[in-house]
């Protein structure tokens, strides 16, 4: 179990805000941590590495890791960090930033083969490509078998194919690990594919901290379907109005009245949603 | 012309060259923890280091001179001790020199550290301590191995840089024959005398010797940038 109840001021995006965080994390839970840029995630990682300080008390698998009157050092806590940059030490090649960490030989030339990296282990990091330092760096982390995994938007510089293929890495290492993890991600099919629970922060406190299923299903009541996009634009079209919506990659059409009309307007945050008919899911 | 070379009395360039090797050394050992804390700190106390240290650049080396002449004489507290603990005189002598050109070339040493410190992508140095490295590995292993051109510019110009000194030096050491008679100071006595003809060949020589160094310094780090795709 982790426990963390911390405290510290920071200086927000908008204003002068209170980190405020109490969790319990059960041992080997793959957690998300959700919520707008500034409200305090990076910093939360940070401070459980070690790397911030902070008010409050960090208790990892009966260890304490902070108290009022200790602190406990990055370099004993045994954890693995992914960088959102990779964070690769340049002067290396990617098998000796693997054994920079530790020894373990056998375990490094494993990591390689699980994450398909094994044909690049004497090429040095400027020659590889994002998605290949990414793998390199989750493997340099998972070197240290570490208490606790953290991952700081690691998958957010990377094109969707290659998301698509580390998300299955990060997921084959954490069964195979089991090491508890807590990952910053912003994008909703990643943290249903990967994580067993959500955690949302805005303005530095937890506002949502549930299941993937009760966080992210966002339809309520009767509602069969319903999507969040941003209204791009409204166009008027003979007595009606047509709403350009884009939800994730696509954009939608959606018409309205004029009375409707005018409770939107253009770059509002919308659901797009039906109740009446019944969706049909049809293949592509 | 290779008679004249050959017949050349060599002392002053090889003291030039001991005490910039072993006033290069010291500073490295100086300067590596000082540039390190520097590029590390937000400290309020970080700028007043910061002039203290550069202040040899714009001071004119008569007014160093004068202060580590005072500051190293018999008759300070520093003087007496270093003549009365270890038998050392540091006015007028050798040892006095290396002293007074640490102070002189600090700065060399220690601004181009300092930044190729603070180019160094932080969360990499993280990863490092999050890997269990303490400071001092991390600085060894990770760090110096990242910013070669810049470790490279501080010991070629700390070491260039106390070749060519000459207002410190002459305050400080004088111009004793094969012991503060460096090269610098050994052409202005040859000006002085007007020796014109030993003065060229020797300004010649310091001319060569500082080009091709600096020259190898600009191509490593050229091929260096180049290797690394920067």
């Amino acid at each position: 179990m982790i426990r963390i109840d911390i405290k510290k001021e920071l200086q927000g995006s908008k204003a002068e805000m209170n980190l405020e965080i109490s969790l319990e994390i059960k041992e080997g839970s793959f957690v998300a941590l959700s919520g707008e840029s500034g409200s305090g995630k990076t910093t939360l990682l940070r401070i459980l590495a070690g790397l911030e300080i902070s008010e409050g008390s960090i208790e990892v698998h009966e260890e304490i890791w902070q108290d009022s009157s200790f602190v406990k050092e990055t370099q004993k806590r045994q954890i693995g960090f992914v960088f959102q940059e990779y964070a690769l030490f340049e002067n290396m090649s990617v098998l000796q930033n693997l054994l920079f960490v530790s020894k373990d030989k056998k375990l490094a030339s494993h990591l390689l083969e699980i994450t398909d990296l094994t044909q690049l282990k004497d090429r040095v990091p400027n020659t590889l490509s994002g998605g290949q330092k990414q793998r390199v760096s989750l493997c340099r982390a998972m070197m240290n078998r570490p208490k606790l995994l953290l991952m700081d938007e690691p998958l957010s510089a990377l094109d969707m194919d290659m998301r698509n293929r580390l998300q299955k890495e990060i997921l084959l290492l954490h069964k195979e690990f089991g090491t508890t993890t807590i990952f910053v991600s912003h994008d909703p099919s990643e943290m249903y594919k990967l994580a067993d629970r959500v955690i949302v922060l805005s303005q530095g406190k937890v506002i949502k901290d549930g299941s993937v299923k009760e966080i992210l299903r966002q339809t309520q009541g009767s509602q069969k379907f319903s999507f969040r996009g941003e209204l791009l634009e409204i166009i008027q079209a003979d007595v009606v109005f047509i709403a350009v919506v884009s939800i994730g990659q696509q954009i939608v059409e959606v018409v309205l009245d004029e009375k409707e009309m005018k409770k939107f307007r253009v770059g509002d945050e919308v659901q797009v949603s039906t109740k009446a008919f019944a969706p049909t899911l049809s293949l592509v | 012309m290779i008679e004249t070379l050959l017949s050349l009395d060599y002392e002053p360039f090889i003291l030039s060259f001991k005490l910039a090797s072993l006033t290069t050394m010291i500073l490295f050992v100086i300067s590596l923890p000082l540039s390190w804390y520097l590029s590390q700190t937000s400290s309020r106390i970080k700028p007043f280091i910061e002039a203290l240290t550069a202040l040899p650049i714009v001071l004119p080396p008569s007014v160093l001179g004068f202060y580590i002449l005072v500051a190293l004489s018999q008759n300070s507290p520093i003087g007496a001790f270093f003549e009365n603990v270890f038998g050392v005189e540091l006015v007028f002598s050798f040892t006095g020199l290396v002293v007074a050109s640490c102070f002189y070339s600090l700065p060399f040493m220690v601004q181009p550290l300092q930044s190729g410190f603070e180019s160094l992508n932080k969360n990499m140095l993280e990863a490092s301590y999050i890997s269990g490295k303490s400071r001092v590995e991390t600085i060894f292993r990770v760090a110096l191995p990242n910013i070669k051109p810049a470790l490279l510019t501080a010991l070629i110009v700390t070491f260039a840089h106390t070749v060519g000194e000459f207002g410190v030096v002459l305050m400080v050491g004088g111009s004793i024959d094969g012991e503060t008679k460096v090269a610098s100071v050994a052409i202005y006595e040859m000006v002085e005398t007007m020796d014109y003809s030993m003065a060229h060949v020797y300004s010649l020589i310091m001319i060569v010797m500082s080009f091709t160094v600096l020259l190898s310094v600009y191509s490593f780090n050229k091929h260096h940038n180049k290797k690394f795709g920067l």
